[in-house]
């Protein structure tokens, strides 16, 4: 009697094993199931081209891409020695370094006037917000036409004043600077509209405590809004990091990297060495570099960010 | 909360001069849409007559309505095909558990750091020699898969009560069809920012679909700005202006209309 009360328990013991492993299995065959469709998209246009432009950029192809001769580090190398190159990087680092300050601190700029309650707000909201929902073509062709040597009303202004004109994206010393402040006009959209969202988000209860202490416009500015916002803030700086790096369309539309490659930017000059050239290996090469680039810029900025952003 | 008149007449200033300054690139563009030539050649800031003519002309002469219609298919199946895709996995990872989740997890937010631009190399041969070239498919499946709006929709998936999916598989409701009942209809706003957000990112793609067309059958509507600008760069430029106008004219809709609901749901999936 005992003896087959043992045994039974035995079994179901090990037919619970076998059933939970079983449903483990179920699960996870599930759960892929859910995420498969995304899983092999990722795979096929994102992780296999990382994989695929590092092998690459170590050999020499011919005209439609397949690789002919290996070359070892010769495409780094001839990268890192050609003056051309070096001149993309500099203009793209100095690209970098006007359109993101300037995109941040101007959307923040907009986003802390349009947080105000104030009757008719939402107007001056959707007009901020606007330029997100103009594309990149069609933002170059507006600004092409500002920038026009003689019709172009930034000139027309100048002249107005009685200044000479500017050849706004033929004069090697402002090309690179034209392009900037489009940029900066273009990012201002998707910058502003997360900015208001953030500070719409921090808890009106702190601004109330301030103001019974007294406390003046400027001093919650600095002391509760820039704070409680840091965590967008971060974010926002990150996208527009990435973004400057990835800039093409602009270039292709109003200087296509002159004059004297000095808007030559990181992304123009791969597509002009690939598409135009057809050096895949070069160009390759060059992609690898805006890789490391943005992979060494994001793991800084979450190390960074853990440290020195607030968050809630 | 009642503000003293000297400081609303403050924030009224900034607020109108901004506005003026960030408007005025497409509201220069707008006015010269309606100029005749003579005026824009002549450097007249100020029309002196309206015409619709560069409307006429920009339609005549190319062949806008094709591009746009190009346009329209291909965002609409981009963003069709991004929301199928990100709330399968958003599902995935907010209902269900199973062996090596968060690995995936981790691998979703590792696409983040690998660039389009940089990979595009690859993609265009993937995309040729699978015979997509000048295809719809060939412009917009690179774009389904995304984990920015698979992160957006786990956010809100995430505020549907554990309990609803407890009761559900009490009453013998599978994945799937808690999927379809109960997750989409509760998240049906944030879907919809995703989808707007889609749209207007696939609406507005240049270096994707200058590469993988060649010919006006599938061209997009940016790539065939570029080719109008290029071609009449000289002296047309109200004709320019009117297709750039009609250019943004949708997108500019859609983020007008969903702008509240974007900025909510942009600012969810960014921060939290």
């Amino acid at each position: 009697m005992s003896e087959a009360a043992i045994h039974s328990e035995e079994l179901t013991a090990l037919s619970f094993e076998k059933i939970k492993k079983k449903q483990r299995i179920i699960s996870f065959l599930k759960g892929m199931l859910f995420l498969m469709p995304s899983i092999v998209l990722f795979s096929i246009f994102l992780f296999y081209p990382l994989v695929r432009t590092i092998y690459l950029s170590f050999f020499l192809t011919d005209a439609s891409g397949t690789p002919t001769a290996f070359v070892g580090l010769d495409n780094f190398i001839q990268m890192f020695t050609s003056p051309v190159f070096l001149q993309s990087m500099q203009s793209t680092f100095l690209f970098v370094h006007y359109t993101v300050p300037g995109t941040v601190l101007i959307g923040l700029f907009l986003a802390v006037i349009a947080n105000e309650k104030l009757k008719g707000i939402g107007f001056f909201r959707t007009i901020f917000s606007s330029t997100m929902g103009i594309s990149v073509a069609a933002g170059s062709v507006f600004w092409l036409f500002l920038f026009n040597p003689t019709m172009g009303w930034l000139n027309q202004i100048l002249g107005f004043f009685g200044m000479e004109s500017i050849g706004w994206l033929t004069d090697p010393n402002f090309a690179l600077i034209s392009v900037s402040v489009t940029t900066i006009w273009m990012n201002l959209g998707f910058t502003f509209l997360i900015l208001l969202g953030g500070l719409q988000s921090i808890d009106s209860y702190l601004y109330e405590n301030a103001d019974i202490d007294g406390a003046g416009y400027f001093y919650k500015l600095r002391r509760i809004t820039i704070p409680m916002l840091s965590p967008t803030l971060f974010f926002v700086l990150t996208v527009s990091l990435i973004n400057a790096f990835q800039t093409f369309g602009q270039i292709d539309m109003l200087t296509r990297g002159g004059p004297q490659n000095e808007t030559n930017l990181i992304v123009y000059s791969i597509y002009q060495e690939a598409f135009m050239n057809y050096q895949y290996g070069t160009a390759s090469a060059q992609a690898v570099v805006l890789f490391v680039i943005i992979l060494i810029l994001t793991l800084v900025q979450f190390k960074l960010g853990e440290r020195k952003v607030h968050y809630q | 909360m009642n503000m003293p008149l000297s400081r609303k007449l403050i924030f009224y200033t900034l607020l109108f001069v901004s506005a003026l300054l960030v408007f005025a690139p497409a509201m220069i563009a707008f006015m010269m849409s309606f100029m005749t030539n003579q005026d824009i050649m002549a450097g007249n800031m100020i029309p002196t007559s309206l015409t619709f003519d560069n409307y006429l002309a920009v339609f005549d002469r190319f062949p806008l309505l094709n591009y746009l219609a190009n346009s329209f298919i291909v965002s609409i199946v981009i963003m069709i095909g991004q929301l199928i895709l990100c709330s399968l996995a958003a599902y995935a990872f907010v209902f269900m558990e199973f062996k090596g989740r968060d690995v995936l997890f981790f691998i979703f937010i590792a696409t983040m750091m690998v660039p389009f631009e940089a990979s595009v190399i690859p993609n265009f041969q993937t995309i040729r020699d699978l015979g997509l070239i000048d295809s719809y498919a060939g412009l917009s499946l690179p774009y389904f898969a995304m984990a920015f709006g698979t992160f957006l929709l786990r956010q809100n998936f995430k505020q549907i009560p554990k309990e609803l999916k407890e009761a559900s598989e009490i009453a013998g409701i599978g994945h799937f069809k808690f999927y379809l009942t109960v997750v989409l209809p509760v998240a049906k706003t944030s879907l919809v920012t995703l989808g707007v957000y889609g749209f207007l990112t696939s609406w507005n793609m240049y270096l994707w679909p200058l590469l993988s067309t060649t010919n006006d059958s599938v061209r997009t509507v940016q790539i065939g700005l570029k080719q109008l600008q290029s071609q009449e760069q000289l002296n047309e430029w109200g004709v320019i202006m009117a297709g750039g106008i009609i250019v943004v004219l949708p997108t500019l809709i859609l983020l007008f209309l969903g702008q509240k609901k974007l900025q909510q749901g942009l600012a969810e999936g960014a921060i939290k």
